[in-house]
């Protein structure tokens, strides 16, 4: 069009009268003046100049649509950036600039001033400026509601084993860790005889029983209570109970099954030993080193118990091993052994026949069932031809010296945060011992202990392993887990926090000069979340996994008489300090 | 006197009619509206013609004409032709023109007494046109863009140009056209005032999107304020008649 062959620099235009207005101006391809071109054209008219934003009040962050939660201060980079994303029509022109007005903090409004250029007719490009304002609207985010809502269950998973003991919960609840089946779990409380596990929807309870039913034999019922039902629109709320009971056979029990059971099982006997509790029972003969298998179905058809536990266990010497015959890992031998507070008399010496040939030694002790002063209730028991029976029956090794000397173990294992129940002294007395017992169940069974996590013991104290006696290297056998085996707790508690998907929401210092003053606060801090403090100095560093959690522990601290708090919100720490002397009156909150 | 009119809802009234000192043509319009806004301005003086070139409405741009002549494009039909001229005053010559650019009220731009034209037209069209129109030719630009006729109106008072034309040119055409001239807009900053206006020495018609700012620069410079038709009488008597023998 412009047919121009040289480069004239001097070309002067002449002043056109703006088509609207009349002022002189340079014409331009609207040939109106800038004003009337302005007030003609908005180039801003898609762009709403109102818009929201949620706000969490809980945690204090900002939502991106759809669930995604942010931490950002008011007129910071991040800020800007998540309102920009809010601004419809941004796309259709070019963002010159954006800043923040500035508005009361408390007013619940965000004003953004925006400069954005767009082309009109083609060849002239118009500049806008104007001010878009965000209203902040107050609501709650995902992790908050499930943190409020922690009384508040839509379903529940009663587990139960009726034993007298706990050592099959222990080991569940290590595999559960292991797992991390209970992410989804509200509470968790200890009941008599098992654990119930509370859920906010139905399909985590659900899913915590598929888990279940996958590493125990493990019968379900389930069952619903109606709690509000609309006629209208044909719904109702319910609150589910899975009750979940487990064979109440654990590890090491002494079985006599039913003669039908025993005969279609290969025509095994039916006095056995069960070896190990998986997804079915696995049960062996100590007379023939025979082995069976009970499925979770079998069992429930035609239940049966075991005659004598883990509690009836006594310990015996061995005199005298002969062994017979092997099979996989078992080796059958005929044993000569004598009760342990029977050693020294003359007579009292059982012979007995043992799968536990390829490890018994003369000399070692070991643990076993002592039938010829058992007293039971069984009628299957009671059919038997009791001069048949084995006198003794010889369940596991048993290594006391070791046992005495050893404080504090190299290794050990997390448990999971639940409430228990005030028990008088002698059931704590017994759940201690029946997890020690557990423990050296670990120690002692490779198979198990590839199944769960254990981790290395940072508070190890070797010094109190260093008196030994002489008898100590006759147990050289002594089953220990390697190094390998043990799982770095800080890379332990790291992988946690990664695994929800979040870094340490807070950390709380606990600097504590006046002793006494701390411990209701500490138990508190570590009742929240179960990660152990890490000590420095004279002070305590918790690790909080949520944020929210570190504003209910302020909350409830802040009545707490004399204790300043100091925060940092970029680092999301907080620094407790007590005063040298417990005071009555709380003092003046800093930072 | 500067009228604001509209042709079937559209404001380029130099498509569709050719205003000149003699005559006026207007296209065939759906309505009349168009036509009796002419007709009741200008029929006591001029005759307001009905016509069509080559079947098409856009008469405007595809003939060009002063008081002494018309000419028309190679592809007009011989109807159209012989309608027109009986339709025009004896006095003016209606010719019809063979030429590869004929869109005549695209590339030349007259008046009575000069004419601006596209820089590749013809030599013989440029004999034909000093010959019929009885005026001086000049092959020019206007505003870099040598569409002349789109981008300049000529009267025998003054003539509207390009707003881009700079002030150099503006000069160089004013002495050449010996007019003064004046860069502008029409239709609401529409360059394209050759399509946009009509005018003779006493009226002139834009588009009703003009606004009133464009429509006074239009009639300073076409010196048409206060022109009624009984001015044709006293101050434009000597445009209009050649001679009172």
């Amino acid at each position: 069009m412009n047919s121009q062959s040289y480069y004239n620099p001097n070309v002067t235009l002449p002043t056109v009268l703006c088509c609207v207005c009349g002022l002189p101006i340079n014409p331009n391809s609207a040939n109106m003046c800038v004003p009337c071109l302005r007030s003609k054209i908005d180039i801003s008219e898609e762009i709403p100049r109102q818009s929201y934003i949620n706000f969490c009040r809980g945690c204090q962050r900002y939502n991106i649509p759809p669930s995604h939660w942010v931490t950002a201060e008011l007129e910071s980079p991040q800020l800007l950036a998540i309102l920009l994303k809010r601004v419809k029509g941004l796309s259709k022109v070019r963002l010159v600039d954006a800043s923040f007005v500035w508005t009361e903090p408390h007013s619940k409004r965000i004003k953004v001033k925006l400069i954005i250029e767009k082309a009109v007719f083609s060849s002239t490009v118009l500049q806008h400026s104007f001010v878009v304002e965000f209203v902040v609207m107050p609501s709650f985010c995902e992790d908050c509601h499930q943190g409020a809502a922690k009384d508040h269950w839509n379903a529940v998973v009663q587990l139960r084993q009726k034993v007298k003991h706990k050592k099959t919960f222990y080991y569940l609840e290590q595999l559960i860790l292991k797992h991390r089946a209970h992410v989804r779990t509200i509470n968790i409380k200890e009941r008599p005889d098992g654990l119930d596990f509370y859920y906010s929807t139905r399909n985590d309870a659900i899913k915590m029983v598929d888990f279940l039913q996958s590493v125990a034999p493990v019968r379900l019922k389930l069952s619903e209570r109606l709690m509000s039902t609309d006629l209208q629109s044909n719904t109702a709320n319910f609150k589910h109970t899975y009750s979940v009971e487990i064979v109440p056979i654990c590890k090491d029990d002494f079985i006599c099954l039913p003669a039908k059971l025993a005969r279609s099982s290969g025509n095994i006997s039916q006095v056995l030993l069960c070896l190990r509790v998986g997804t079915s029972l696995k049960l062996i003969d100590p007379n023939t080193l025979q082995l069976a298998e009970v499925t979770n179905e079998k069992y429930w058809k035609e239940p049966f118990s075991a005659i004598c536990s883990y509690g009836d266990l006594l310990e015996f010497v061995v005199l005298d091993v002969e062994p017979v015959s092997t099979r996989g890992k078992f080796a059958l031998a005929d044993v000569q052994c004598v009760r342990a507070r029977d050693l020294g008399r003359a007579s009292g010496s059982f012979f007995t026949r043992t799968h536990l040939g390829n490890l018994l030694r003369p000399g070692d002790s070991c643990l076993g069932y002592d039938l010829t002063s058992l007293n039971t209730n069984n009628s299957d028991f009671e059919s038997l031809d009791h001069c048949q029976l084995l006198p003794v029956l010889l369940v596991k090794k048993h290594y006391p010296y070791r046992r005495k000397n050893r404080r504090s173990r190299k290794w050990k294992l997390k448990t999971l945060d639940k409430e228990i129940e005030c028990t008088n002294q002698f059931e704590q007395d017994k759940a201690s011992a029946a997890f020690e017992s557990f423990l050296q169940d670990v120690e002692e069974d490779r198979e198990l202990r590839s199944t769960i996590n254990i981790f290395k013991n940072l508070h190890f104290n070797s010094d109190d392993c260093a008196v030994r006696n002489e008898e100590d290297e006759g147990e050289e056998d002594f089953p220990e887990p390697s190094i390998e085996e043990m799982l770095d707790a800080s890379t332990a508690r790291a992988a946690v926090f990664h695994c929800n998907g979040k870094k340490p929401g807070a950390i709380v210092n606990l600097t504590r000069q006046h002793r006494r003053s701390t411990a209701t606060i500490s138990f508190c801090l570590a009742s929240r979340y179960s990660c152990p403090p890490n000590q420095f100095g004279t002070g305590l560093k918790f690790l909080l996994a949520r944020e929210i959690d570190l504003k209910s522990i302020l909350s409830e601290t802040k009545e707490a008489a004399g204790i300043h708090w100091a925060t940092r919100q970029a680092a999301k720490s907080v620094t407790l300090s007590t005063p040298f002397f417990a005071t009555k009156s709380s003092s003046p909150r800093k930072g | 006197m500067a009228f604001r009119v509209q042709f079937e809802n559209n404001n380029e009234i130099g498509v569709f009619s050719k205003l000149t000192n003699a005559y006026c043509l207007v296209a065939i319009g759906g309505s009349e509206n168009f036509y009796s806004t002419f007709e009741g301005d200008l029929a006591d003086t001029i005759p307001v013609v009905h016509a069509s070139v080559a079947g098409c409405r856009i008469i405007g741009r595809m003939c060009v004409g002063n008081k002494n002549g018309l000419l028309v494009p190679s592809t007009t039909f011989d109807t159209e032709l012989q309608h027109i001229r009986n339709a025009l005053p004896d006095s003016v010559k209606v010719q019809r023109v063979e030429e590869r650019l004929s869109a005549l009220g695209n590339v030349i731009a007259c008046n009575d007494y000069v004419a601006l034209v596209h820089p590749d037209l013809d030599r013989e069209t440029e004999e034909i046109i000093a010959d019929t129109l009885k005026v001086e030719v000049f092959r020019q630009t206007v505003a870099n863009n040598v569409l002349v006729g789109s981008y300049c109106v000529l009267s025998n008072q003054g003539g509207l140009v390009h707003p881009n034309t700079s002030v150099v040119d503006l000069e160089e055409l004013s002495s050449l056209l010996q007019v003064p001239l004046v860069a502008g807009t029409v239709n609401r900053g529409s360059e394209v005032v050759g399509a946009g206006l009509v005018v003779n020495d006493w009226a002139a018609f834009a588009g009703m999107d003009t606004t009133s700012t464009e429509l006074s620069v239009i009639e300073s410079i076409f010196k048409l304020s206060g022109a009624g038709p009984s001015s044709i009488t006293s101050k434009m008597r000597a445009s209009i008649i050649e001679s009172m023998s």
